[in-house]
């Protein structure tokens, strides 16, 4: 009995180092959270709640006039335009990358300079890429038009897929692929029914960051579409005025354009926790 | 299936990806090049050699050098105070406590936002009459603090700063929580039995395992933080006056709004040629290089 005593003190100390990490892990959600909880109040805000002084913390009624207001022009539209690009580079980039990273794996093509001349390129600031890109696709006559954007955002993603995929094709047991080849698969067969497969998980983690990047991205977008493409992060900054801006159209469109990635990151969540870590790890 | 189809299967398959990258990569920087010679602007196509012209007016231009040095202050400051939120936010959660998931999976978000939203939500937040962050200071203050985040020279950075940190912090610290799990509990037991005090084991042992990735989370931090443009546009567009104008603000004004293309060409080299040099000396310094 007496033995137990000094545990006393030891386990209420355990129990206040508890409570204090969850004090401060609930403040740090606080902090962080709270300019995403400003943007999306703002934008069911009425136009008199938007320009209320104090500022209003909550709105009274969830107004829905902010959305509905980007619908008619075709405003709301450029949310698809960013999925389609966004999309498409995505599938495109991870089959072509995990294509070159199994060549650079299994038979290692070009070596060690190849895998560092790839990854260089994306050291690049974009702002030097997107300028000679412009003038290229003025004399193609790609400026604002989606395979122009597409082949940019697939060309921009690449190094990251190949990179990544380096890593989870060598943990594929090359017996797999050997047995399959025995079998009269041709190489190409193996790829897809065996390499492709097994690198699943790999394929997701990297498959989210190479959209998100694309989805993000503002500054290719910017110089290489019109009217036709544009993108919801373009889109955003049309509402900025030299006196006044419009909150309310500025809140409800990055709310539309924010709220897919946030959905597609909750369901991909073990994948995108595990990809940035893997990143880092064997980047 | 014959043998030589199976010969050429390794180059057929990584074809694709090296042509994608040599026409959005390896073009784009040997046109720059070529165009930086010549005096072509976006009205008039005069190819004729210029010579070392467009260089020589590089160190001349001081809207240039400045807008790398506000690059720079961007750079050093917003780096090491996402690092070390990062590793304290890691800290905190490193040790098992019932809902961890739910609060990582909170803590991240900021990151996925685009920062083009970020920076325009910062805006929102820091507007001197309408946003909140100026009423949260004056209910401490006790009286109305309008500060003028935007437009005041001593307040637009940490605007900036704020913005940025909010944004990045959680990656550095997913990053440097993975980090942090794997290193090896042994040695740390090992040297809590020898009376090593806290801080260092952490400078001697955990400081030292987790490096390699600390170095490649820096790596990459510093790579987007020195083409900061989004943000920047967003929040402060570079004002006030071209007090915030970064490197790739001003080279897409040269470009895209001055229309000097030769010149925007020597800039965009410029740049490419000092971040190759600084990165190079980075990685070395860091110990990456293998």
């Amino acid at each position: 009995m007496t033995a137990a005593l000094p545990a006393v003190p030891m386990m209420r100390r355990k129990g206040v180092r508890l409570a204090l990490r969850y004090l401060i892990a609930v403040l740090l959600v606080i902090v962080f959270l709270f300019p995403i909880y400003w943007l999306f109040m703002m934008s069911f805000k009425t136009p008199g709640e938007i320009f209320a002084y104090p500022p209003v913390w909550y709105p009274k009624s969830l107004q829905l006039k902010s959305y509905i207001d980007l619908f008619p022009n075709g405003d709301a539209a450029t949310v698809l335009n960013s999925l389609i690009l966004a999309g498409a580079s995505t599938v495109i980039a991870m089959i072509l990358g995990t294509m070159a990273a199994y060549s650079l794996v299994r038979f290692k093509t070009g070596g060690e300079n190849l895998a560092v001349w790839i990854i260089s390129q994306r050291m690049v600031p974009p702002i030097a890429i997107v300028f000679p890109v412009f003038l290229l696709y003025v004399f193609f006559g790609w400026v604002d038009t989606y395979h122009g954007l597409i082949i940019l955002y697939t060309a921009f993603s690449l190094p990251y897929v190949i990179w990544m995929m380096r890593g989870y094709i060598e943990d594929i047991p090359l017996e797999l692929e050997e047995s399959a080849l025995v079998d009269g698969c041709s190489r190409w067969r193996v790829l897809w029914r065996v390499v492709f497969p097994m690198a699943r998980s790999g394929l997701f983690a990297t498959a989210v960051f190479t959209f998100i990047f694309a989805w993000n991205d503002f500054i290719f977008a910017l110089v290489l579409t019109r009217t036709e493409v544009t993108t919801y992060t373009v889109q955003v900054t049309h509402y900025f005025g030299g006196q006044s801006n419009f909150w309310s159209k500025i809140s409800a469109m990055s709310v539309l354009g924010t709220l897919p990635v946030f959905i597609a990151v909750a369901t991909l969540q073990r994948y995108l926790v595990r990809g940035i870590s893997m990143g880092a790890v064997k980047g | 299936m014959g043998r030589t189809p199976d010969r050429h299967f390794k180059y057929w398959i990584v074809a694709p990806a090296i042509f994608l990258l040599l026409l959005v990569g390896l073009f784009p920087l040997i046109y720059t090049l070529v165009v930086s010679f010549q005096r072509l602007t976006m009205t008039e196509a005069d190819t004729s050699f210029a010579g070392l012209a467009n260089y020589i007016a590089l160190f001349h231009d001081r809207r240039l050098w400045q807008s790398i040095l506000h690059t720079a202050i961007i750079t050093v400051i917003a780096l090491p105070l996402e690092l070390v939120f990062g590793l304290l936010m890691a800290q905190l959660f490193l040790d098992h406590m019932p809902g961890r998931q739910v609060f990582i999976a909170l803590l991240v978000l900021p990151t996925i936002v685009s920062p083009i939203v970020a920076g325009a939500t910062w805006r929102l937040l820091l507007d001197n009459h309408y946003g909140p962050i100026n009423q949260i200071i004056g209910f401490f203050a006790g009286h109305p603090t309008p500060l003028l985040w935007t437009v005041n020279p001593y307040l637009v950075y940490p605007a900036i700063i704020f913005c940025e940190i909010w944004q990045w912090t959680p990656f550095m610290f997913l990053i440097l929580l993975a980090a942090l799990a794997n290193v090896d509990r042994s040695q740390i037991e090992a040297a809590e039995i020898d009376g090593a005090g806290y801080w260092r084991i952490f400078f001697r042992i955990v400081l030292r395992a987790i490096w390699p990735v600390m170095a490649v989370a820096l790596l990459i931090r510093g790579l987007d933080l020195v083409r900061i443009f989004d943000i920047i546009w967003s929040l402060t567009s570079g004002g006030p006056g071209t007090m915030t104008e970064t490197t790739s603000v001003y080279t897409y004004l040269q470009g895209f709004d001055q229309f000097e293309t030769s010149y925007t060409g020597a800039i965009a080299f410029l740049i490419i040629v000092l971040l190759t040099i600084v990165v190079t000396w980075a990685i070395r310094r860091m110990g990456l290089a293998k």
